[in-house]
């Protein structure tokens, strides 16, 4: 029978052999699996950088019209622009020049997901991350700054992408996706709370 | 059929397996040797079939090593050396990196298990003289693990920086004073500063995490070759491989896989079970695992109640403290350590079994073992009254051991059987 | 050689149940035999005995904690939003009842005093006492805690059995009362036959009742030692609960390697 074999002088039952090794054989690979998962969660953030991520408050009742600020959530560097007017109406009519104008393919709560990409025109506020591969874009908001028909918006340095004043990429960029958004909201008129909306803490 | 050799076991085919190879498997082993190596060190070797209990502790000596080295890797991520962050940092692996805790106890335990587990596997050595020829360099390899291992944990409990972690290494370190001479200045050496401080702790972390794992791992690699140069011995202690049958197998030898692959499976099974439940339900085991004054940051201005060293160097503590003379004490306990390495050369007896040697190796040696263990329990209490006294009339049994080993292994020798004795399990 | 095996075992049942019949016997002997102790004459046999388990007794714990020791003690290795989750206490209660105003949850428990007064003030510094259970034990903590007496001697006015010329005062004075510490003079002989004369205590008496009656104080004294336990080692509650599963994981491994190893072995002869 193809089951046994001849062993000396015994005959071995070699499916049974074969059920009792692979029984102890697959035992033995769920409990290593078990054994992996306290070292792979050890790497989870810990309740320090989770605290350190905590919202960022910032006091926007410093900033004047046409400046941006910095601040720092969750490791990341947050560009707080307060647009003029002025800088608000050079967001529309280059529609044709972006890649992204609708914001179909790039990060922001659904307060953003307008032609402004903020939640009233005045304050914009992005992640200061080049959609590229990472730099930190710097301002250029003067219009013809860069070339003539620059609308100003931010140009990253490493490679050479082009945004405009709500963050969305040009054409002819390397970079494909507008800058992201942050969740973010208003507790008083002179707070920025970035981190926090209506769906609670990111 | 499948071909049997002598002992009933199955053995390979003539060409080592390799025509039977296709695919990737071939690809593979064109360019690198590892059907040869398995058939060479698992179903090509062959091994005593009469091991008994006392074999096992081999494999889990290894076992532990990789345990220690996964864990120390894990926990080396999270850890921040340095006087004014390390106390800090693993109490921020015990509560907030998730299953910080259970990696800081896996290798605290798992420190305490190596242990044992050398303690046992040498025992073993002792039992039934697999120290003997040609094994003789086995073992002094073995040694040197032993010596790097004791280094490699001394190290490593400084490590918290603990108030316990502290002292014990005021007062390890301060022994080195004791050396004629060069002692004083040797001990600042070794320090980097003028007391146990910042400079040490620093060193001691690169020690222990990078030099010294990188030591045991080639002296265990050099120890396992120096085994598949000379085969394992036995309980019997006869050398299996002066009986072949007619293909060169030895007849009292079976293939190391499956037999011993499959037992020692075993022996991991029941050493994991014993382990978890150190780990999971007393992880300080009564302060012997985890000694209570090293949850208090170092003081350097508060020495503990009793500075104690962890248990497994207590037995030497105690043969430290037996002697009144500081310099003669660490000289003693130094050579309670050396002794070990000439006990190849110190066993004269015909046999290599304690099974066929006479009355007094057997009770030299149930005397050695009890006294070992009663020096380490010694070891633990504060050297005072009847301590005292127990602990030199049991150092002084434990040297005797040694130094008389010459006059009394080959008293009352028996006669060694011509094959192993086995019985079916 | 197994029938052996089993001899050994049985026997050795037989000698466990004996001396276990035999040691119970002798206990209930001799507590018939004692007499009621004096107060607190036996106080360095005291046991905490409490469990982290009781999360009520816990809870009550970390309320009473902020409510004596906060003021000099910090712990600060616990994050509120820890012992929130631990406890738990919801966050309105835990910033309610617990947290001083300006803590944020996801901060260190810290105390507001300066380290500087509080070394001016006690001669050292009130320690941390995250880890204080861990390093001196619960029953240390309990007999601590119930074993202060007056000591006109002493600038604090208190002194302790537990730890002779402790700096801490006796802040649970208000809740245990104030109780007084009769020594006797005992004759001793010392080593080489010289008699030496030692004060020894030999029991308490109160001097003024507190708040609490000594069953509430007991009781306080367990829940705050039961607190400091927990906060020595927050997972270990998790941690014994995980070790069920896995030892019995481990049993089930084991039985089927040793099925497994029984059956390649029948190779062998």
């Amino acid at each position: 029978m193809a089951d046994h074999a001849v062993v000396g002088d015994d005959v071995v039952d070699l499916s049974r052999r074969k059920f009792l090794t692979r029984a102890t054989i697959a035992t033995g690979a769920v409990g290593a699996a078990f054994a992996a998962v306290p070292f792979i969660e050890s790497w989870a953030p810990t309740e320090r950088a989770r605290a350190q991520g905590a919202p960022a408050e910032m006091d926007i009742s410093k900033l004047e019209p046409g400046q941006m600020a910095i601040t720092i959530w969750r490791k990341q560097p947050i560009y707080v622009v307060r647009r003029t007017p002025e800088m608000v109406k050079r967001i529309s009519g280059h529609d044709a020049d972006l890649k992204d104008p609708q914001s179909k393919d790039s990060t922001q709560p659904p307060y953003a997901t307008n032609e402004l990409r903020s939640r009233n025109a005045e304050y914009l506020v992005l992640v200061g991350i080049c959609t590229h591969l990472g730099c930190l874009p710097k301002q250029r908001f003067s219009a013809g700054e860069l070339y003539p028909s620059w609308p100003g918006g931010f140009f990253c340095p490493c490679h050479g992408s082009r945004f405009d004043l709500a963050g969305r990429v040009f054409d002819g960029s390397p970079a494909s996706i507008n800058l992201g958004v942050p969740a973010y909201s208003y507790p008083n008129e002179h707070t920025l709370l970035v981190g926090v909306d209506e769906k609670g803490a990111a | 059929m499948a071909a049997k050799s002598a002992s009933g076991a199955p053995a390979p085919g003539p060409d080592g397996g390799t025509s039977a190879q296709t695919g990737l498997w071939a690809w593979l082993n064109k360019r690198l040797p590892v059907a040869e190596f398995l058939n060479d060190q698992l179903t090509g070797y062959y091994a005593p079939k009469n091991f008994n209990i006392w074999y096992f502790f081999g494999s889990l000596a290894l076992l532990v090593l990789v345990l220690q080295l996964v864990t120390g890797i894990f926990l080396t991520m999270f850890y921040k050396v340095g006087e004014a962050s390390s106390f800090d940092s693993v109490e921020y692996i015990m509560r907030e990196v998730d299953y910080g805790w259970l990696i800081r106890y896996l290798h605290s335990t798992g420190a305490s298990a190596f242990f044992i587990v050398v303690y046992l596997h040498m025992f073993r050595a002792f039992l039934y003289g697999s120290y003997r020829k040609p094994r003789e360099l086995l073992w002094l390899f073995g040694m040197a693990v032993y010596l790097a291992l004791m280094a490699e944990a001394f190290m490593g409990y400084v490590l918290p920086w603990g108030n316990m972690s502290f002292w014990g290494a005021q007062v390890i370190v301060n022994l080195f004073g004791t050396i004629p001479g060069i002692g004083p200045a040797l001990v600042e050496w070794i320090r980097g500063d003028y007391g146990i401080a910042d400079a040490t702790l620093g060193r001691f972390f690169a020690l222990h995490v990078a030099a010294l794992p990188l030591a045991l791992l080639l002296l265990v690699a050099l120890h396992m070759v120096a085994l598949r140069r000379t085969g394992s011995n036995n309980p019997d202690g006869i050398e299996i491989k002066e009986k072949l049958d007619p293909q060169g197998k030895p007849l009292d030898g079976i293939p190391f896989h499956p037999y011993y692959t499959v037992k020692d499976v075993v022996g991991v099974g029941v050493f994991f079970v014993l382990f978890a439940i150190v780990v999971f339900f007393v992880p300080n085991l009564g302060g012997l695992f985890l000694e209570a004054p090293n949850f208090e940051p170092a003081n350097p201005m508060s020495t503990p109640e009793h500075i104690a060293p962890v248990w497994y160097f207590t037995p030497f503590y105690a043969i430290l403290r037996a002697v009144p003379d500081q310099r003669m004490g660490a000289l003693l306990m130094f050579f309670a350590v050396v002794l070990f390495l000439f006990v190849p050369w110190l066993d004269r007896s015909p046999a290599k079994s304690i099974r066929y040697k006479g009355l007094p190796s057997k009770v030299a040696l149930t005397l050695f073992a009890v006294s070992f263990v009663v020096l380490g329990y010694l070891g633990l209490q504060p050297a005072a009254g009847l301590y005292v006294l127990l602990a030199r009339i049991f150092a002084a049994i434990y040297f005797l051991f040694f130094i008389l080993m010459p006059w009394y292994s080959p008293l009352g020798a028996k006669p060694v059987p011509e094959r192993v004795v086995y019985h079916a399990h | 050689m197994r029938t052996e095996l089993k001899r050994v075992w049985q026997a050795a049942a037989l000698v466990a149940s004996a001396v276990l019949a035999g040691g119970v016997a002798a206990e209930e002997a001799a507590a018939a035999k004692e007499e009621a102790p004096k107060a607190g004459a036996d106080w360095m046999h005291w046991h905490a005995n409490t469990s982290v388990t009781d999360l009520a007794s816990v809870q009550r714990g970390a309320r009473n904690f902020t409510s004596y020791c906060l003021g000099c003690h910090s712990l600060k290795y616990e994050r509120w939003s820890r012992l929130g989750a631990d406890l738990a206490i919801p966050g309105e209660l835990l910033q309610k009842d617990l947290m001083p105003p300006g803590d944020k949850p996801n901060q260190y428990i810290l105390t507001t005093m300066p380290a500087a007064d509080a070394e001016a003030w006690f001669g050292k510094t009130p320690p941390d006492l995250s880890l204080m259970a861990r390093a001196r034990g619960k029953d240390y903590l309990y007999q601590y805690l119930k074993t202060f007496y007056v000591d006109p001697t002493r600038q604090t006015g208190a002194n302790n059995l537990r730890l002779p010329a402790t700096a801490m005062p006796h802040v649970l004075s208000e809740l245990e009362g104030l109780k007084a510490a009769v020594f006797k003079d005992v004759t001793k002989s010392g080593e080489g036959g010289q008699a030496t004369r030692e004060q020894v205590f030999d029991h308490f008496e109160q001097i003024t009742a507190g708040r609490l009656t000594p069953a509430e104080y007991d009781g306080f004294v367990r829940d705050t030692v039961n607190f400091l336990d927990y906060v020595g080692e927050p997972t270990q509650a998790a941690r014994r609960a995980l070790g069920v599963w896995v030892v019995l994981f481990l049993l089930v491994f084991t039985w089927f390697a040793w099925l497994m190893k029984r059956d390649y072995w029948k190779d062998v002869h």
